[in-house]
């Protein structure tokens, strides 16, 4: 479905990827690991279409990835690292779930997302309830693959876990591929069936 | 050993209506007093504002409540119409100015090159010494009340501008837009959702620290004869006179007008202040 053939990018002269394949084929549940700086973030945000690469193509069902236009939400999203920053401070939670399209009840109720949250502003969450708010607005129905960027580096284990479980479960029946970058092999090798793993060699 | 016992302190809420009501206050003083100027000075009888050869120097008293100066003229009411007249002018010109800055400041988002042009010419107009910017451009329109208002409008955007120019950019370049342009909507929704509820306090709040500033040039353009007509009463006009009278004793004729200028101007930097705080995304507290 999604696939990335020989990717490559440099910020000037720093090579930060070099030949990258990938393949996500429909509600696959991939890891993508890898030590800072190795390029992670980098190709998260052109598998999301958010950077050209310098070399290379992505390819979604074979076809060019195309880009969001407005009323078009892009068919891959990127779950940022930290939501706070992910969420306009000054929105309510009901409006940063109503972005894009209208709220889908069974993705607040998949996400365990209360209703009683609403009116409250990003400030008055937690941080895990944030994390799940700002998952919950990606899940538009034209959605085919998720990258989910070290969206629980800042949880404890116990809302590391739920989150994680209520995620796949959802990714699962919505058939939406999953890209999960953890710094953490364990994280991995618990939730997803195979992992990528950038190091300073070509990665294939 | 010791029985491990939890200890569970509740903190007592904090409420979140307190910086709303402060705005609101300041807000309704503000108002208040500039309608207050505004309606006395329009409300003022004929003659109030003429010269009375019997009355001159007069210190407050009963008939002359804040006194009167060397040519006669009631001291209450030409403040009351300096101070409306001021208003109005710092008004125009601070709103110009702000219009300015604003549009220089979103300008900059328009691509590098309108970026660069916008920094060069920012920087160019912070260099140039402020008052003799202000002087060549009011001599240049002619003085009087149009050439105070353009002045001001011409030298005090940089500022403002540099503010809103940085705000636009940090919040084009935040994750929450690239997430909303990921979700189809335009970048002129991103612009009027994201954006402007971002920089109207900043815009309000530029605006109302050029206010005053607007009123102490007009003053100051009035003192050296390229403000405000001399005939029209205005704060300038009466500072600068009030010079020579206090070399005089007639203490009267400086602390209306001075004590006036200050009142407004505190009430809106008060105002401005609690608008800040109410636009503040951490509720005002932090």
């Amino acid at each position: 479905m999604l696939t990335a053939r020989a990717l490559g990018h440099a910020y000037g002269n720093r090579q930060v990827l070099r030949g990258v394949d990938l393949d996500l084929a429909q509600g696959e549940v991939v890891g993508l690991g890898g030590a800072s700086g190795s390029g992670k973030t980098t190709l998260c945000r052109i598998l999301a279409g958010q950077l050209i690469p310098d070399q290379g193509e992505v390819l979604l069902d074979g076809g060019k990835l195309l880009a969001a236009s407005p009323g078009q939400p892009a068919p891959v999203q990127y779950a940022h690292q930290s939501p706070e920053l992910a969420v306009d401070p000054r929105w309510t939670v009901g409006r940063i779930l109503a972005n894009g399209t209208a709220p889908d009840p069974e993705v607040l109720t998949a996400l365990g997302i209360r209703e009683d949250w609403t009116d409250r502003r990003p400030m008055q969450l937690s941080g895990g309830e944030l994390a799940r708010v700002s998952l919950a607005r990606l899940f538009h129905t034209g959605l085919r693959v998720l990258i989910c960027d070290e969206i629980t580096a800042q949880l404890d284990a116990i809302e590391q876990e739920r989150l994680m479980r209520a995620l796949i479960e959802l990714a699962g029946r919505r058939k939406v591929a999953l890209l999960l970058v953890s710094h953490s092999s364990a994280l991995r090798s618990r939730f997803c069936r195979k992992s990528l793993v950038l190091d300073h060699q070509d990665h294939r | 050993m010791t029985d491990a016992t939890e200890l569970t302190v509740t903190l007592p809420a904090r409420s979140r209506k307190i910086p709303r009501q402060r705005a609101k206050w300041h807000g309704a003083v503000a108002l208040v007093l500039l309608g207050a100027v505004l309606a006395g000075s329009a409300l003022l009888p004929d003659g109030a504002l003429s010269v009375n050869a019997a009355a001159r120097a007069l210190p407050p008293q009963p008939g002359h409540l804040l006194g009167t100066d060397m040519l006669g003229r009631d001291i209450a009411a030409r403040t009351l119409a300096a101070l409306a007249q001021s208003v109005q002018v710092g008004l125009l010109a601070a709103g110009a100015s702000t219009l300015v800055a604003v549009v220089l400041g979103l300008a900059a988002t328009f691509g590098r090159l309108a970026d660069h042009a916008v920094g060069v010419l920012t920087e160019l107009a912070l260099g140039l010494p402020h008052f003799v910017l202000l002087i060549m451009i009011a001599f240049a329109m002619g003085g009087g009340t149009t050439g105070v208002v353009v002045a001001v409008a011409l030298t005090h955007w940089p500022r403002l501008s540099r503010v809103l120019r940085h705000e636009a950019q940090t919040i084009a370049a935040s994750d929450y837009v690239a997430i909303s342009r990921a979700l189809g909507r335009s970048r002129l929704w991103v612009a009027r959702h994201h954006l402007v509820p971002h920089l109207v306090p900043q815009i309000l709040a530029g605006f109302i620290v050029i206010f005053p500033h607007a009123i102490l040039h007009e003053a100051g353009l009035s003192f050296i004869g390229l403000g405000i007509e001399p005939h029209l009463p205005s704060i300038g006009v009466m500072l600068s006179e009030s010079l020579r009278e206090i070399m005089a004793g007639h203490w009267w004729v400086a602390a209306a007008p001075g004590l006036g200028l200050m009142l407004v101007a505190l009430a809106f930097e008060q105002f401005g202040e609690a608008l800040r705080r109410l636009s503040d995304p951490a509720g005002g507290i932090a």
